[in-house]
């Protein structure tokens, strides 16, 4: 065979997938192209996916270069470090670089790659302020860190979190910074996103989620001007910072192939051969566009690198075509693995295991008989074998009982799951807080009759604290007992989980749970998200519990206390503003009349719990009816919210010639004390002056009857679907008294209450000798329950209309779109 | 695709994860769904039962429920779960670069 000329491979950048097409190349076609590298990096080919281990400090740079000088020189490679390109002549066919130096191809590869996106925000370009991308980057981090103090890293996805690890690993203090609600949204759903979550928290770093960055702060170091001093975000925080890192995610390098007249999309357009729209150039890596998508990991990049390598040695056969991918956090000691699609959609299940012990958390994704998606925390060696599954589309349909517990269970027996249960020995411990034995549960079960998992937690004490193996005792008690045991015996909160509410905010308390994935987690829901019934009801438990932390997830919401109105039959809502203790004056009613005229109001109504109700307005117009009923002081009635809505009164000594007390002027004080807060259900007052009981104090959820005496103290009425006489609470001879044994008791009511539960419910199931010794008799619990009140209430005293008015939550009020208005402008 | 005539009704970002927004049409008002794990959905805005808004329901895995009588209707199918019975129409979809796209021709047919 005559000896070929070579032909002249021009290629610019020297990242992971030229490097890898190159070597491809080189086994494929060795000696049909003679290569020059231009590379704007002043170093040889490194691997840019352990940049993460170079920071931490547990690999070195050498240990991950991939082609050596030695390698470059062995395959006749020209490499001109430090050059970055500046101008393609597609015309002459040459590329010249910004120091000068052209080179002429038959054949141009572009590989310019990806740069981070830096968020524009006033400081952005301070000095201390990085991005996290290549090894210049990473010696800046390691420099800064030698001085120590805080790092914010801004953004949670993959790179953020490897960087914030890293940082952290080298001794500094880290803050993460991450728009939305969960870490790692993309390849995580929220509830790995929130054992990821805790795990990085327990290391020491601060993750705070929803948090919008609004301006990088600077301060001025010594005589080298200013520097990046910190970072507030839109609600006003501020956080020290001596070094900022921005990864917020990476946009395709593509000016250079532009200016050169190539098609560019956000990407470098490509075929499946990876040819551009010059025939004579191709393109690979993360400046490349294929069929609407850009890459940022490894595996597609190193698919096309394949591709490319195949097609310049004129193997015309294999084209590129994005698949599945898979995603492992590479921070030492995080199992984390998630691969393919796992979104839900049409006609798709999904099967979830979790184990709250080990802190494991698999999700299998399922579509016509085939594995589409998984996530995985905690225990990730099924992956591979998942993700084999995902690529090959193998019918699953026989594994599937078993498919959850890896590749080991693979086709075999389902599992019974006493059968664990009833072959440990007696000695065997079941309950590790309280020290209690297979055996001592079986014998208490069978010696004392008992027939529910709250004798057994009241005899023996097992399962009595985190309740984690609450699962345990009801497996032995199935086993002792046989059919006679009833496990339905506590009505689950839902079809999610087997624990009733009580278990539920019990274990919320003692395992600290503060966000809606740690319950379902920790307390091993049976599906990813929850559901209708127990989201809003978690969602309130933790209100409750955790006011200060908690983020309250609106999502989990009924309409109605998402917007802040009460949604009619036909889809419009009603606003009632808060009159306090019934009063109101001439300029409300003015402004209420406005309102009406102003929005074509159809209905305004006296409510029962005396104040106007404006019926029918439309969804879009609330927040500007809103802020008209603002500028006289109007705050929302909360008409439509589990807390408390009315506190009804007569005018008592004010006006009247029975009043024995001012029950106006308590009722108003109530009102404005206790405004704003949520209960498991609403709350309803009232205070009459006189046992006359004007204000029909004796049939609410809390009502006051003054006497000449002081303030007699009721609870647990309904004038509802139920008509119940409250119950006497106590007499208190001071409004101070009164406001006081109030507060306690709707607090005890918040804190032990089931979701939905009104107070009466409440009374019943609690009992009224338990009610009156924690909040009548025992001062320091009452006193207790009081404070909690009041510091619940620094976070609850917001006014949400204000807050709509001032543009939270608009996407609630808006439609997305307007179809005839799309059409028209087309 | 040829016969479909995708028209973009906006970003997945716009419509809050679990939540759900609408769309105007000539021919009533459409409810774009997102579950949790980012699937998008799009049904008539209507409960078979009566009438209410789904947009403005609680959105749990791959269902919502009906605000005002609490029924669950099936995001994939448009069909009421459990014992209710009924049928809500559902419009294609599809979502690019994260851009939302519905079918225009199924919006000429509901008109």
């Amino acid at each position: 065979m005559p000896e070929q000329v070579p032909k002249r491979l021009v290629v610019i950048g020297n990242g992971m997938a030229p490097g890898r097409a190159l070597e491809r190349l080189f086994e494929a076609a060795p000696g049909a192209y003679e290569v020059t590298i231009f590379n704007a990096e002043p170093r040889v080919n490194y691997d840019r996916i352990m940049l993460s281990p170079v920071l931490s400090g547990e690999k070195t740079y050498e240990d991950i270069i991939i082609h050596d000088d030695a390698w470059y020189e062995a395959n006749g490679v020209t490499l001109h470090t430090s050059a970055k390109v500046s101008e393609i002549d597609r015309q002459t066919k040459t590329v010249t670089s910004e120091n000068g130096i052209t080179a002429a191809y038959d054949k141009l590869i572009i590989a310019t790659g990806s740069h981070p996106f830096v968020i524009p925000v006033p400081g952005h370009d301070l000095p201390g302020v990085n991005t996290y991308r290549d090894l210049d980057d990473v010696d800046a981090m390691m420099e800064a860190a030698r001085a120590g103090g805080r790092a914010v890293v801004i953004g949670g996805g993959l790179l953020g979190l490897e960087a914030a690890a890293g940082l952290r690993m080298q001794g500094m203090d880290v803050t993460v910074l991450h728009l939305p609600a969960s870490l790692m949204e993309r390849q995580l759903d929220p509830a790995a996103g929130y054992l990821l979550e805790r795990e990085l928290t327990s290391r020491g770093i601060d993750v705070r989620c929803k948090s919008n960055t609004q301006e990088i702060l600077s301060r001025t170091s010594n005589g080298t001007g200013p520097c990046v001093g910190g970072v507030k975000l839109d609600d006003g925080t501020e956080i020290e910072a001596e070094i900022v890192v921005m990864a917020v995610g990476i946009r395709p390098s593509v000016e250079l192939a532009k200016e050169a007249g190539i098609e560019t999309n956000r990407g470098i357009l490509v075929d499946p051969t990876m040819r551009t729209s010059d025939p004579d150039i191709y393109a690979v890596g993360e400046c490349v566009e294929a069929g609407g998508q850009c890459f940022g990991l490894v595996a597609p990049l190193y698919e096309q690198a394949g591709v490319l390598a195949a097609q310049l040695a004129g193997d015309a056969e294999p084209s590129f075509v994005p698949q599945a991918t898979a995603t492992k956090l590479k921070v030492t000691g995080v199992n984390l693995y998630s691969a393919g699609d796992f979104a839900d959609g049409d006609g798709r299940e999904e099967i979830v295991l979790r184990d709250a012990s080990q802190s494991v958390y698999k999700r299998l994704v399922i579509e016509d008989d085939t594995l589409v998606g998984v996530v995985m925390y905690g225990d990730t060696s099924d992956g591979a074998w998942f993700f084999d599954l995902i690529k090959r589309k193998t019918d699953i349909s026989d594994m599937r009982e078993t498919l959850i517990f890896g590749q080991n269970y693979a086709g075999g027996e389902p599992l019974d799951p006493t059968a664990a249960v009833a072959a440990l020995p007696g000695d065997a411990e079941i309950c590790g807080c309280n020290g209690v034995c297979k055996s001592r549960i079986t014998d208490t079960i069978t010696a004392k009759g008992l027939t529910s998992v709250d004798e057994v937690r009241a005899h023996t004490k097992a399962s009595a604290s985190c309740g984690t193996c609450t699962g345990l005792v009801e497996q032995l008690m199935a086993l002792t007992l046989g059919d006679a045991f009833d496990p339905a015996a506590v009505t689950p909160m839902c079809g999610c989980t087997d624990l009733g509410h009580s278990d539920v905010r019990r274990l919320i308390k003692a395992k600290e749970l503060k966000t809606i994935p740690a319950v379902m987690q920790e307390l091993e829901w049976s599906t990813s998200g929850g559901c209708a019934k127990c989201r809003p009801a978690l969602n309130y438990y933790l209100v409750a519990d955790w006011p200060d932390v908690y983020a309250d997830d609106y999502q989990s919401r009924f309409i109605n206390e998402r917007v802040h109105a009460n949604i009619q039959k036909d889809g419009t809502y009603s606003v009632v503003p808060r009159m306090w203790g019934g009063m109101t004056s001439s300029d409300e009613l003015r402004a209420i009349a406005d309102v009406v005229d102003k929005f074509d109001i159809p209905t305004v109504k006296v409510t029962g719990g005396q104040r106007i109700d404006m019926l029918g307005i439309k969804k879009e117009d609330l927040p500007a009816v809103w802020a008209d009923l603002g500028k006289v002081g109007f705050v929302s009635g909360a008409a439509y919210a589990k807390g408390l809505r009315t506190v009804k009164t007569c005018v008592g000594t004010d006006w009247c010639r029975f009043g024995t007390q001012d029950s106006t002027g308590l009722g108003v004080r109530i009102e404005r004390f206790m405004w704003g807060s949520w209960t498991p259900a609403k709350v309803k007052m009232g205070v009459s002056g006189c046992p006359r009981n004007c204000a029909e104090a004796t049939c609410k959820d809390v009502g006051v009857v003054c006497v000449d005496s002081g303030y007699e103290i009721h609870y647990a009425g309904a004038a509802g679907l139920e008509v119940l006489k409250t119950e006497l609470l106590c007499n208190v001879a001071s409004e101070d008294e009164a406001l006081a044994v109030i507060v306690a008791l709707v607090q005890y009511y918040r804190e032990t209450g089931h979701y939905l539960e009104r107070i009466w419910k409440w009374t019943k199931r609690i009992g009224q000798d338990a009610i009156t010794a924690q909040v009548v008799d025992n001062l320091e619990t009452r006193k207790a329950l009081f404070d909690r009140f009041v510091f619940s209430q620094k976070f609850a005293q917001v006014d949400p209309w204000e807050a709509r008015v001032k543009g939270q939550d608009a996407h609630e009020f808006q439609p997305m779109a307007d179809v005839a208005r799309l059409e028209a402008a087309e | 695709m040829h016969d479909k005539a995708w028209l973009a009704i906006g970003q997945l970002d716009d419509i809050p994860r679990a939540g759900a927004r609408i769309v105007r049409t000539p021919g009533g008002c459409i409810a774009v769904f997102r579950t949790a794990a980012d699937a998008v959905f799009a049904l008539s805005d209507q409960c078979p039962h009566r009438g209410g808004p789904l947009s403005q329901g609680i959105v749990h895995g791959n269902s919502v429920t009906c605000p005002l009588h609490n029924w669950v209707i099936s995001l994939e199918t448009g069909e009421a779960q459990g014992a209710d019975e009924g049928q809500v129409k559902r419009f294609p979809l599809k979502v690019d670069a994260g851009t939302i796209y519905i079918d225009g021709a199924s919006l000429a047919e509901q008109a």
